[in-house]
């Protein structure tokens, strides 16, 4: 029981507690520094998008409640407690009123896993990326629960779409998630940090880091993949039946995931906490890591905010016709050359320990062989093209030979 | 921390998750106006009623998506504990991981000449 029982347990069980419910009760206290973090987060969050959304829209945005209109979040918060609450008469009322409950739990549940600092964190499991793999694919599961239970042909058609694309880009996701795991030789989130002590893993592989950052602003439904909320197709999509706070809910899980995978992708490719002066303060190093987090997520709100919306039926070609081949062919690449160069004995075979000038000659040849593949693919991008702007062009003469014929 | 303790970490945020949205629900449920009427509950459909049942059969691609996706999926578990061993692997490992990852490119390129990926 011993080695089970640390720090503010050891100090209750000292003070005569019970060992048991000392155990439960530090374990509740972890629970709930750590999802503090995203639930303060989320609150700050959801101004942050709307003023960026203004800003990028030539709005001003929320500006009366409060200096900057920071208070906003709380006056809707406010306004959103008094909304009539409706739920369909013919809807699943179980899975009705738990899917916007599945849907929060599964974003909040990957901050399980992110390390803050090097000495804060939840846990440091052993297969934290499987982890969040695992637990993303659980937001799938509440739209399509919400799409279900609702029992309205916009919500269901809404929810198969949003389903097939989540799913879809899920495979991407993982090849490019496989990279930083190959790279460190481990799983855990912590490990993986540490291993680009001597380079981030963005400058070894930028094209994974490439594939990542696209699928997860698929994951989270922003555009150009914004399928999730089809207004001028399917009126909302999943979530048309929901009103007052469940309704609220999906939205809070929406913004939340966005600044989630910011934060993942700075710890997967930017280093974490890495940066001047880390290892003076935790605190230094928290604010490297949300410093990365937020500048990721603030180009995925330029993103969401500058393109218009894909078909589904180019959304899903663009993922199994180019994003999965590309990042299995990525795969292969950067493995077979990273394998080359540790039989040579060039590449170090641990990066945990490796420093900056032990990994220099690695890091050179994989960002070449990346360019080279950038290169080779906006080659065929620049073919693929041509070929459709000339096809266009065939096709407006023959459009105007009709006109012109009509008109004859 | 030991094993056991990380998971009863893990176990008791999924316990706590779903509570941090319930809260501010269950707070709205005590102060929102109830005011229900048929017209209201119904299903939401623009203003006419909804012909029909809801949960019927959809249309085949979803399920083509969906066996291309389980196949990828499982086979890419396989491939996370390859990548953990990487670093310590001999030629010999590499190249089984190669041939696993070969395997599921054909898989790709079988269902890329059959159609299955157009959307129809």
């Amino acid at each position: 029981m011993d080695e089970l029982c640390t720090g503010l347990c050891k100090l209750m069980v000292e003070s005569g507690a019970d060992a048991g419910l000392a155990q439960f009760v530090s374990l509740l206290v972890g629970v709930l520094l750590v999802s503090g973090v995203p639930l303060l987060t989320v609150i700050i969050l959801i101004w942050v998008e709307r003023k960026v959304a203004a800003r990028i829209q030539d709005r001003i945005g929320p500006n009366r409640v409060g200096p900057l209109g920071l208070m906003q979040t709380f006056a809707d918060l406010l306004k959103l407690l008094g909304k009539e609450d409706i739920t369909p008469t013919s809807a699943d009322r179980v899975l009705y009123n738990a899917a916007p409950l599945v849907s929060f739990a599964s974003v909040v549940l990957i901050w399980v896993v992110v390390p803050f600092t090097p000495f804060h964190f939840g846990v440091d499991l052993e297969i934290g990326a499987l982890y969040f793999v695992a637990i993303a694919s659980l937001g799938t599961l509440a739209i399509m629960t919400a799409g279900w239970a609702s029992n309205n042909k916009y919500a269901l058609l809404g929810a198969f779409r949003v389903v097939a694309l989540l799913v879809s880009y899920e495979v991407p996701l993982v090849f490019a998630l496989l990279v930083p795991v190959m790279l460190a030789g481990s799983m855990s989130m912590l490990d993986i940090v540490n291993a680009q002590t001597g380079m981030w893993f963005v400058v070894l592989s930028p094209l994974a880091f490439a594939i990542f950052y696209i699928s997860s602003q698929a994951e989270t439904g922003r555009a150009p993949f914004d399928l999730i909320e089809a207004e001028s197709e399917l009126v909302a999509g999943f979530n048309i039946e929901y009103s007052g706070m469940k309704f609220g809910m999906f939205f809070a899980a929406e913004f939340l995931h966005v600044f989630t995978n910011g934060i993942l992708m700075a710890l997967l490719f930017f280093g974490g906490w890495m940066g001047p002066l880390y290892y003076e303060s935790p605190l230094i190093a928290f604010g490297w890591l949300g410093l990365k987090g937020a500048i990721i997520y603030l180009t995925t709100l330029w993103l969401r905010n500058t393109v218009p919306r894909l078909r589904i039926d180019q959304i899903m070609a663009f993922n199994w016709k180019f994003l999965v081949p590309l990042s299995i062919a990525n795969l292969i690449l950067l493995s077979a050359a990273l394998k080359i160069m540790q039989e040579l004995g060039i590449a170090p075979r641990d990066m945990l320990s490796a420093s900056f000038v032990e990994v220099l000659p690695t890091t050179v040849i994989m960002l070449l062989i990346n360019l080279v593949m950038v290169a080779y693919l906006l080659g065929i991008l620049r073919k693929r093209g041509q070929e459709a702007r000339r096809e266009s062009v065939t096709n407006q003469g023959a459009l105007a030979q009709v006109a012109s014929g009509a008109g004859d | 921390m030991n094993v056991l303790n990380e998971w009863a970490f893990v176990g008791l945020f999924a316990l706590m998750a779903p509570v941090f949205p319930a809260l501010p629900i269950v707070i709205a449920w005590l102060f929102r106006p109830r005011k229900p009427n048929a017209l209201k509950s119904s299903t939401y459909e623009c203003g006419v009623e909804t012909i029909g049942d809801t949960w019927v059969q959809f249309r085949v691609q979803y399920y083509i998506y969906g066996l291309i996706f389980l196949v990828f999926d499982v086979e890419m578990v396989f491939l996370f504990p390859w990548a953990v061993a990487y670093n310590e692997l001999n030629l010999f490992g590499f190249v089984a991981g190669f041939l696993f990852i070969f395997l599921l490119t054909d898989a790709l390129f079988y269902a890329w000449k059959k159609n299955a990926l157009d959307w129809k």
